[in-house]
Formats: C-alpha cells, sequence, structure tokens
C-alpha cells in the first residue's frame, strides 16, 4: 500500500464529510425536516471510503438502505444527496426516491436499496457487464450482516463465483440485523466464513481500521481486475445510531455503544495520520470546519428547493 | 411469407436480435447446451457462443437480479425462467427492483430488460408447471406484459420487447409453441400495446388472450355457421393496453366476452371488463360475460386439467347467451 499523503487527506476529508452530514441528518430528521424513513452511517465511515477508494470511474457500486455513506464515499454530491432527502426537484431522484433510493447512474452508483440484499444480484449483472465489455471494470456490493442470511446473498455468490465475475461483496458487520444479534441470527462468527461455500476467498477485517479496509479492498479489486474473481470481505463494524432514526434501541446496551465508540474509526485514523505527519491538529481543524460549511451549504440549497411539480408524478414511469 | 412455429419464430427474433446488437444476450436454466427446456433458445450456444448465451445455476433470483444489474449497467439481457410458476422465486427482483428502479432514480436509469416464460396448462404438469400470472404483473406500473398468440405475433413483439428500453414480461404459451404461422420474412417488429381484430364479425366481440385466441376462433367458426358474427380481438399486450381497438370492436358489437386461461378472479379480464363498462357503458347491450380459470390451483389428473381450462364450447355457450 503506497497511500500518497494527498489520498490519505482525501479518504479522511470523505469519512468526516460521511459523519457529519448522517450527524445533521439526525437533527433534521428529529426536527422533522425530513420525511419518511433514514438510516445513518454514523460509525461505519471506514469501510465505504476503505473500499470504495479503490474503484476508477467506470465501476459499479450497488448500495444499502444505509447508503449515504457509501454514495459520499464515492463522490456523490451532498447538495442533490439533502436536496433528495427532503424531497425535492433538486434532488439525486428528483424527490421521487428519497434516502432508501439514491443512486448516480454517472457515478456507476446503482442506488441504495430497500430491500435487504437485494444489491447482490444486481452487483453480480454489473460485474458481468464489466466481464462482457472486456474493460477493467469492477462492481462493488455492500450489504450487511441481515442480508447474509438472505438467499440472494447465496445465489449471488454461486453466480460470481462459477462466472469468475469482477465482483467484490462487502459485508459491513455491524452485528445487528435491525434489533437481532449477530449470535442470535447466525450460526457463524465470522461471515467471511459463508465464502468458502462458494469456492472464493473470504476475508474478515477490522471495519473500524481505515488502513485495513483499504488494505483488504486493494488486494479483492486487483484480484476482480485481473480476472481471478470475486471476493468476499467481512468489515466488522458498529453503527453508533439505531437501526432507523427514531429506533428505540432496547435491543443493545449503552456499554457496548461506548465501547465501540472508543474504536471511532475517525478517530483511529487521524490518530495514526498525526504519528506519521501526514495530519496537524490544526489541518484536522481545519478539515472539520471545512466539512461543516459544506454540509452546512448543502442542507441550505436543499431547504430553498422547489418541491417537484405535481406534474411529475406521472413522469418516468416507463422510459418513452 | 414462411410457415414457421411459434418457438422457431421466438428463436428467429432471438438470433436476429443477437445478430443485430451485441449488447443482447441470453441468460437462464438450461438455455445453451439443452436449448432450453422446450427447446427455444436450440442453436444460439452455436451461434453465439457461452459469452452471449449461459447456462445459469438453478437460481432464479440471480438470473433476474443479474439481469437488472446489467441493464442498468448498459446490456440488454434476454432472460428465461423456464415456466411461469417459478417467477414466485424473482418476484423482488421484477417488481421491486426492476419494474421501479427507473422511477425511483427520477428516470436517470433504464432497465432495458426481456423475461421469457412459458405459462399455461394442457401438458399434465399440474399446480407448479401450469399457470398463467399474467395479472400479477399487468398490476406493477413500470413493467410491459406481452402475450402472443401467433408466431408472426411472437416474433414481432419479441422484436421489440427485446429493443425497448423498458422490463418487459414476455409471456409464452406452452401449447402453442408447435403452433404453425406465415411470420413475415426479415425484420418484423410489432410495436407494444397494439392489439389485434383476429377476425371481424358485427354480433359479438370475444377479447382473448395468448391461447384462448384459437379457442375464441375456433368457437367463431362454429358460430359462423349458426350466424352468429364473432369479432376477436387479441390485446397482445397487456401493458400497455390498446384500449381503443377494444372499444372501438365493442361499438360496433354492442356485447363483449373476455376470456382468458388464467384464474377468472383477480384476472385481467376483470381490468378489461371494468375499462369497458367506465369507457364503453352506452356501446353495450347486453352484460358482459368473463370467462377464466375455476378458483383453485392446475389439477393433475387429465380430465379434471380438461375441466379446469376454459374451452370451445365454454366460449360458444357464453356467446350464444349474449347473440
Amino acid at each position: 500500500m503506497a497511500l500518497s499523503q494527498e489520498k490519505l487527506l482525501e479518504l479522511y476529508r470523505k469519512m468526516v464529510t460521511i459523519r457529519v452530514f448522517e450527524e445533521n441528518t439526525a437533527e433534521l430528521f428529529a426536527k422533522g425536516e425530513i420525511p419518511g424513513f433514514v438510516h445513518l452511517y454514523v460509525g461505519e465511515e471506514a469501510t465505504a471510503v476503505g473500499v470504495i477508494a479503490h474503484l476508477k470511474d467506470h465501476d459499479y457500486i450497488a448500495s444499502t438502505h444505509r447508503g449515504h455513506g457509501h454514495l459520499i464515499a464515492r463522490g456523490g454530491d451532498v447538495k442533490q444527496m439533502y436536496a433528495e432527502l427532503f424531497g425535492r426537484k433538486t434532488g439525486y431522484c428528483k424527490g421521487k426516491g428519497g434516502s432508501m433510493h439514491i443512486a448516480d447512474l454517472s457515478l456507476g452508483f446503482l442506488g441504495a436499496n430497500g430491500i435487504v440484499g437485494a444489491g447482490l444480484p444486481l452487483i453480480a449483472g454489473a460485474a458481468f457487464a464489466c466481464k462482457y465489455r472486456g474493460d477493467d471494470g469492477v462492481a462493488v456490493c455492500f450489504f450487511g450482516d441481515g442480508a447474509s442470511n438472505r438467499g440472494t446473498f447465496h445465489e449471488a455468490l454461486n453466480m460470481a463465483s462459477i462466472w469468475k465475475l469482477p465482483a467484490i461483496f462487502v459485508c459491513e458487520n455491524n452485528m445487528y440485523a435491525i434489533s437481532l444479534s449477530q449470535e442470535l441470527h447466525q450460526n457463524i462468527d465470522d461471515v467471511a466464513d459463508r465464502a468458502a461455500a462458494y469456492g472464493l476467498p473470504g476475508i474478515s477485517v477490522d471495519g473500524n481500521d481505515l488502513f485495513a479496509v483499504y488494505e483488504a479492498a486493494e488486494e479483492a479489486v486487483k484480484r476482480a481486475r485481473n480476472g481471478d474473481g470475486p471476493t468476499l470481505i467481512e468489515s466488522k463494524t458498529y453503527r453508533w445510531r439505531g437501526h432507523f432514526e427514531g429506533d428505540p434501541v432496547v435491543y443493545r446496551t449503552e456499554e457496548e455503544l461506548q465501547a465501540w465508540k472508543k474504536k471511532d474509526p475517525i478517530e483511529r485514523a487521524k490518530k495514526r495520520m498525526m504519528e506519521t505527519g501526514v495530519l496537524t491538529e490544526e489541518e484536522d481543524k481545519a478539515i472539520w470546519e471545512e466539512v461543516r460549511s459544506e454540509i452546512q451549504e448543502g442542507i441550505e440549497f436543499a431547504k430553498n428547493s422547489p418541491l417537484p411539480e405535481e406534474e411529475s408524478l406521472l413522469e418516468d414511469v416507463y422510459c418513452e | 411469407m414462411p410457415e414457421m412455429t411459434y418457438l422457431e419464430a421466438i428463436n428467429t427474433a432471438l438470433r436476429e436480435e443477437m445478430s443485430r446488437d451485441p449488447s443482447v444476450f441470453v441468460l437462464g436454466e438450461d438455455v445453451g447446451v439443452f436449448g432450453g427446456c422446450f427447446g427455444v433458445t436450440q442453436g444460439l450456444l452455436d451461434a453465439f457462443g457461452p459469452e452471449r448465451v449461459l447456462d445459469t445455476p438453478i437460481s432464479e433470483t440471480a438470473i433476474i437480479g443479474a439481469s437488472v444489474g446489467a441493464a442498468a449497467a448498459g446490456l440488454r439481457p434476454v432472460a428465461e425462467i423456464m415456466f411461469m410458476d417459478f417467477m414466485g422465486v424473482c418476484m423482488d427482483e421484477i417488481f421491486n427492483q426492476a419494474a421501479k428502479i427507473r422511477y425511483m432514480f427520477g428516470g436517470k436509469a433504464a432497465i432495458p430488460m426481456t423475461l421469457r416464460t412459458p405459462c399455461g396448462a394442457g401438458l399434465g404438469a399440474a399446480a407448479q408447471h401450469s399457470q398463467s400470472m399474467e395479472a400479477w404483473f399487468a398490476h406493477i406500473p413500470g413493467l410491459k406484459v406481452v402475450m402472443p398468440s401467433t408466431p408472426a405475433d411472437a416474433k414481432g413483439l419479441l422484436t421489440s420487447a427485446i429493443r425497448d428500453d423498458n422490463p418487459v414480461i414476455f409471456i409464452e404459451h406452452k401449447m402453442l409453441y408447435g403452433v404453425k404461422g406465415s411470420v413475415p420474412d426479415g425484420e418484423y417488429a410489432i410495436p407494444l400495446g397494439k392489439g389485434d381484430v383476429k377476425r371481424e364479425g358485427s354480433d359479438v366481440t370475444v377479447v382473448a388472450t395468448s391461447l384462448m385466441v384459437h379457442k375464441a376462433l375456433a368457437a367463431a367458426e362454429t358460430l359462423a355457421e349458426e350466424g352468429v358474427e364473432v369479432e376477436v380481438v387479441d390485446p397482445r399486450c397487456l401493458v400497455p393496453l390498446d384500449q381503443d381497438t377494444i372499444l372501438k370492436s365493442v361499438a360496433k358489437t354492442g356485447k363483449l366476452v373476455v376470456v382468458h386461461e388464467a384464474v377468472k378472479s383477480g384476472g385481467i379480464g376483470g381490468e378489461i371488463a371494468a375499462i369497458v363498462a367506465e369507457e364503453g357503458f352506452d356501446f353495450l347491450d347486453a352484460p358482459i360475460r368473463r370467462i377464466g380459470a375455476p378458483f383453485a390451483p392446475i389439477p393433475f389428473a387429465s380430465n379434471l386439467e380438461k375441466a379446469y381450462i376454459p374451452s370451445e364450447e365454454t366460449i360458444i355457450e357464453a356467446v350464444r347467451s349474449l347473440a
């Protein structure tokens, strides 16, 4: 791994952007300014950023209902993201999708998805398209430990394996499938173990360590680009918020949450970057300030954007 | 025009579209070496190679999910689901993914995929290999639903389905695969959403789909001998539905029988009847009659299966009751 200072700072800034975006989203949702459901990525930032760091413009991503982090890591525009969360015309989906369906095809971002585990076969198809075209494109699917119990997981990993598709399956094991802890929803410790059943490599990493995720993804992406087939990466992490905003979180303890907060992926990256002289305290402060102002701009943009016209209700059901 | 079977017509459309457009590929269970469970994809593997004719594992969810992903990424998949009855296995990929992606993403994506699948009873294949579930799909905004009844329609409509930028459910009837008919030579595309009057008549309109078009035509022959002229309308596509052709026919005859092989209750016949009642009530001189299968799973025993499937005689009786 030869991460330049510039690249490291870029990744760090993305993690900070995700954090600030999500904290503001929580606040706006609590105030009743964002309708529907939102599922926040706070605490899991290193996974999205560490994996997506390796992607090229023509690569694909399938995200989840907890998808804001993936899009920010991919370089998504926070203005259009907030506008979509607010249900505005200027949003990524013209207000038709909301948090759970944000997509940006120009970034190869095949959307967040309201159905748990739905992205897995979609990404097998996108990976097939890369292989079919013969470019060196790869396709990455993010999903949770809960989704690893769905049939889509089994079918997609098997298909990707037999066809040697350039796919990277990234399980964000945040230890809970909604309210059910991992020990109650599957009888294994490592989701990565399941890779063996499909004849592909499975690796389990500390998902709160940006550098560990980065290295695992580097290997998986290299393998995919070389035509050697898919990899399953399990990134062990933790969501600081509930499953959704408004979740009373009765299924886990405050002690557990506090213990994980001590393993904050942003703090850990910062510490390492400061130790290696990549980042100073002043620079860090400046990054947070810049990000906060960028996020405020995004929120203002969304609030000042018009609602979609009612005439648009029936637009885009079909391609003409 | 050359004569060919419904099966050959579908096969020809697949070959022509694959030759014309390199982004078209075929995937499904046993579609390669085996040539498809009913033989529809025979010869495609030899003609186009394993890169474009993909034998999949028995994984309907992944077949359709991967088709959606490949379509979103710019390819034009033609997936086969071996029996329509298996579509429950991949329903999320159809109705929550393929159908909704364009709308949910604000028009920024297209899913140009075709899902081919055989429906229909008549082979003694019982309750899980004989159903006609078209109404499920006609109920979902974002999908197009096509049900050809003749070889020419099968070729022309499949060509359009593959070229369409929307997800299209293309429902073949397994008892029609061997039926022969004239098919226009060379490139032949029928626009989706255009019905066809299969027989002109002035006394009673029979709107029929898929295999039932043939039963309606046979019934019309018998009724003609009695002096009753039946007009047989084949919508060909359920979505978009050619309401004009149906209403125009009812305006002429004043009487309507709707017939499909699917279970009558909740079937597409109810929708067609309701459209005519709403839009063409003044045309009607008699109550609308609906014919469909009874509200039961499809039985195995030959006599029971025969009793289950709507028959030519049932159509004749329904028309007589109106004429």
